[in-house]
């Protein structure tokens, strides 16, 4: 490198004044080069952001042109690819949201207590030994929990109440709630762990035991971090595509009961993905119209979690 | 001089008392053989160099040490009178302990919580619900800490909004309204500008008219101003107790001498 | 002098005191049993899975499965190309994503100047990493499959799952990178460094052990994802490998293979689930078990990777 400095170069001093501000002049342009570059990689991620709001408005208006919104958001009924097609996103709406209310009444209990506990109450061992292995829970593919759910789960609810159907929005829904309790628990054992000892230590000298400091102390000091694991738990739920495609069936139907069969809005993209409908078909438009909804979905929570952290921000 | 000087009884009553205490954080020896006295409505100062033990000693009282892995208590123990109950024994509870031993840390450390719900928590862990109660006590604990007066129209503002002095004596009124036998203080005034220092100073003075006061402070002007007896510690050995006055006037041992003329520490 | 208190406390008596003790200890020892058994829910139900798998699939992980393209006979089926599929589409996702991703981080943690522009990638990384991972897809087959025309090929997947884990390796980048202390910075500029100079002598290096498990995690993450790739139409059946460069007659491009159909494990695995036939429940199975030893090698490794760096941590 010619502009780092070593003993065998001339020292600076050595250098001719042109000489030196010509070293200077392209030590700036290397510089400014580098940055824009950096600043490029950096902008990837805001026109990753522009191409999705794009691409999904772009083929939506197409859709909305042939299907009025009062349709899309009133109609009962979602049967895009026959011939008397109504396109009701309430239907899968229900889908989602009760495979979503099933995975979310799973996880977001166990996911707190098992933040409190290894925040709180766990000691060193059982913590090093426990966030691993939640972490590896979190990381095993969502196809392999399809799969359980489909073959483990379902029959051993149809043993407990045997009129269950072999593809249901509970099996599906229990299963997705174990996969997201570590991204419940892990973030908020994080917030937990970062309220300061001198909070803590302030309650225990007041007399209180371990769980009137977690409960009335280090919670409500990490509510921000709570909600905002909270809000990723909810995302999760939402937007969760392979377990439901897999053992939720992907029949629509309007529902908000978790014993039946279902589609949801990500399980029907699957669907219409796995089939073979022409590029530019209303068909192929409906499942962007379903994609930007779940867009505004998880957009509205996310904002939501912006406003939490806002209102609740860490105030130690 | 005399004349200055607070008349201690002949014969003050014990409070608690400090028998052959030894302390370890695993392996390090922090506190050695430590024994002292603590009067009944007191204040008692601990002071020394940073690293000499006077926190420890103070967090022992409190047990606070049980909350970390590796500590160990050895020794006679601190026995609490008039019940006699030996503080550290493995049949006391330390959450018993606490609940009537109160503490005061170095940097205030309200709860995220309104003033009110700061100064009712040590109330509500002990099972209050009532109302009323909880309203007149904590009123009575904003008031022995004189506070009442600046917040009485903003309970339900976050404790965090006052300003640092306002903190500690929120911090204060906390710890007395559950009516502890003994506060502890570990350097409550040094996160404090020196206006605050001086409104904490007189409130102790004050509370220890009603309260036994145990006080850690790095600064001996403080510790005469405020308190009645002063121990002075060094390398977790226990060098000197005596009446404060009378210690700061004139030390029996050459250590103590050297530290509170400055020419070490 | 008042009168010397009578009790212990003047507002409540020792036994109600300890008789409220009891019971708060009561219920931190009835939460201390909640938490094990809600990290026991977490653990049997992995263990279950793990054991429910091996067991069915175990018996048909031999060679054959290995070396032997998907078949309409599930005894005869195997997962050549779908093996062969996942290392190619995660070596597009890995040379797109690793780059990208840390020079972003990189930029953000050096180089960002405190402005409106700054605020708004900082959000926008945060909201991406909240998108559903099925809405890539869409993007993918708008943009990268119509749009640009690469088609339902290997450029198309690695690029869309390199997208979506862009946030994951520019998060695990900047923490990395953050958790450098700011005296290493000023003793590199107090030597005359440039900023880039201090980036490439001292923060990439130093930080280097944090990104990689951040790239681990992220890479192990596209592993195993399926709907977005599903998303871009995919293929599922797939009895042939993409072309081999200068191999075949006429010999292959260097780079042909970007465009080819393909198929990757969790879709061989999603293809054989959905197949009635017991049979395929096993192949299903056995590619389970092959992915699932996979990410959680990968998942492992970083686990190991972080525990070591936070025990070599020097400063």
């Amino acid at each position: 490198m010619s502009n780092t400095l070593s003993l065998s170069e001339p020292s600076v001093a050595d250098l001719s004044v042109s000489d030196r501000l010509r070293k200077k002049a392209s030590r700036h342009m290397k510089e400014r080069v580098i940055e824009s570059l950096l600043f490029l990689a950096a902008a990837m991620s805001v026109l990753t952001t522009i191409g999705i709001i794009y691409i999904l408005v772009k083929e939506s208006y197409v859709f909305f042109q042939m299907v009025p919104l009062s349709d899309f958001l009133f109609d009962t009924q979602w049967t895009p690819l026959f011939d008397d097609a109504h396109y009701g996103i309430m239907v899968l709406l229900s889908g989602t949201i009760t495979s979503s209310v099933v995975a979310l009444l799973v996880a977001l209990p166990l996911g707190t207590i098992i933040a409190i506990y290894l925040s709180e109450f766990a000691g060193f061992k059982t913590r090093e030994i426990a966030k691993p292995f939640l972490e590896l829970l979190g990381g095993v593919p969502t196809i392999v929990y399809g799969y359980f759910a489909l073959t483990f789960v379902a029959p051993l609810l149809q043993k407990i109440y045997p009129d269950l159907p072999g593809f249901s929005l509970l099996s599906a829904g229990l299963v997705m709630g174990i996969m997201i309790i570590p991204y419940v628990s892990s973030l908020s054992e994080d917030a937990m762990r970062a309220v300061p000892m001198s909070l803590r230590e302030g309650s225990y000298a007041m007399g209180a035991t371990r769980l009137q400091t977690a409960l009335r102390v280090v919670m409500p000091a990490a509510t921000s971090g709570i909600a905002s694991a909270y809000i990723l738990g909810i995302s999760r739920a939402v937007g969760e595509t392979m377990i439901l495609a897999v053992a939720a069936g992907m029949q629509p139907n309007l529902t908000f009961n978790p014993l039946e069969s279902g589609a949801t809005i990500t399980s029907y993209i699957v669907q219409v993905a796995l089939g073979d409908l022409p590029h530019g078909s209303i068909g192929y438009q409906t499942i962007f119209a379903a994609g930007l909804t779940l867009l505004l979905i998880t957009l509205a929570f996310n904002l939501l979690g912006f406003w939490l952290r806002k209102k609740y921000r860490e105030v130690y | 001089m005399d004349a200055n000087v607070t008349p201690v009884p002949v014969t003050p009553t014990l409070k608690a008392d400090v028998r052959d205490l030894d302390f370890y954080y695993g392996s390090f020896h922090a506190l050695k053989k430590v024994t002292m006295p603590v009067y009944e409505r007191k204040a008692t100062a601990l002071i020394g160099p940073s690293g000499c033990g006077k926190s420890t000693l103070l967090r022992c009282f409190n047990r606070m040490h049980d909350l970390y892995p590796g500590n160990r208590y050895e020794g006679g123990g601190i026995v609490l009178h008039p019940d006699n109950t030996n503080l550290l024994a493995h049949g006391v509870d330390p959450i018993e302990v606490r609940m009537r031993i109160s503490m005061v840390f170095q940097k205030p450390n309200p709860f995220p919580k309104s003033i009110f719900e700061n100064v009712a928590y040590s109330l509500r862990v002990r099972g209050l619900r009532n109302k009323s109660e909880l309203d007149d006590r904590v009123e009575a604990a904003l008031k022995g800490a004189a506070l009442w007066k600046e917040v009485s129209g903003r309970l339900s503002e976050l404790g965090a909004n006052l300003s640092g002095g306002q903190q500690q004596r929120l911090c204060i009124a906390r710890a007395l309204a559950s009516d502890p036998e003994l506060i502890l203080f570990d350097e409550p005034t040094s996160a404090l500008d020196p206006i605050a220092t001086a409104s904490i100073e007189e409130l102790i003075t004050e509370l220890k008219e009603k309260v036994t006061i145990l006080i850690v402070t790095h600064n001996m002007q403080q510790a005469a101003r405020i308190s009645d007896y002063t121990a002075y510690m060094y390398l977790g050995e226990m060098i000197e107790f005596g009446i404060t006055d009378q210690l700061f006037i004139k030390p029996q041992k050459k250590q103590t001498e050297d530290y509170i003329t400055g020419r070490f520490g | 002098m008042n009168e010397l208190k009578s009790g212990v406390s003047e507002s409540m008596e020792l036994g109600t005191l300890r008789r409220i003790i009891v019971r708060a200890k009561r219920w931190d020892l009835f939460f201390v049993v909640l938490g094990i058994l809600s990290l026991m829910i977490g653990v049997l139900t992995f263990a279950v899975l793990f054991a429910d798998m091996a067991s069915k699939g175990l018996p048909r992980l031999n060679w054959e499965f290995f070396t032997s393209f998907p078949s309409r006979r599930a005894a005869n089926a195997g997962i050549l190309s779908a093996w062969v599929g996942t290392i190619l589409v995660m070596l597009v996702t890995a040379v797109a994503a690793i780059p990208l991703g840390v020079a972003a981080g990189v930029y953000l943690e050096e180089y960002a100047p405190k402005n409106w522009i700054t605020d708004v990638i900082e959000i926008n990384v945060s909201n991406l990493a909240g998108v559903p991972s099925i809405v890539y897809g869409l993007l993918a087959l708008g943009l990268f499959v119509y749009q640009f025309g690469f088609g339902q090929s290997i450029l198309s997947a690695g690029l869309t799952l390199a997208l979506l884990i862009l946030p994951v390796v520019i998060v695990a980048t900047r923490e990395a990178i953050r958790s450098i202390p700011q005296s290493v910075r000023e003793g590199s500029y107090a030597c005359g460094a440039t900023t880039w100079q201090t980036v490439r002598d001292h923060i990439l290096p130093y930080s280097s052990p944090g990104i990689l498990t951040g790239i681990i995690i992220g890479m192990a993450r596209a592993i195993g994802e399926t709907a977005p790739i599903i998303t871009i139409g995919a293929l599922t059946f797939i009895a042939f490998l993409p072309p081999q460069p200068y191999v075949g007659d006429p010999p292959a491009g260097l780079f042909d293979w970007l465009f080819a159909p393909f198929t990757v494990m969790p879709i061989q695995m999603f293809n054989w689930t959905s197949r009635p036939e017991a049979a395929f429940a096993e192949n299903a199975a056995a590619a389970g078990f092959v992915l699932v030893f996979m990410t959680l090698l990968m998942n492992g490794l970083a686990i190991y990777l972080r525990y070591r760096l936070r025990k070599n941590i020097k400063w």
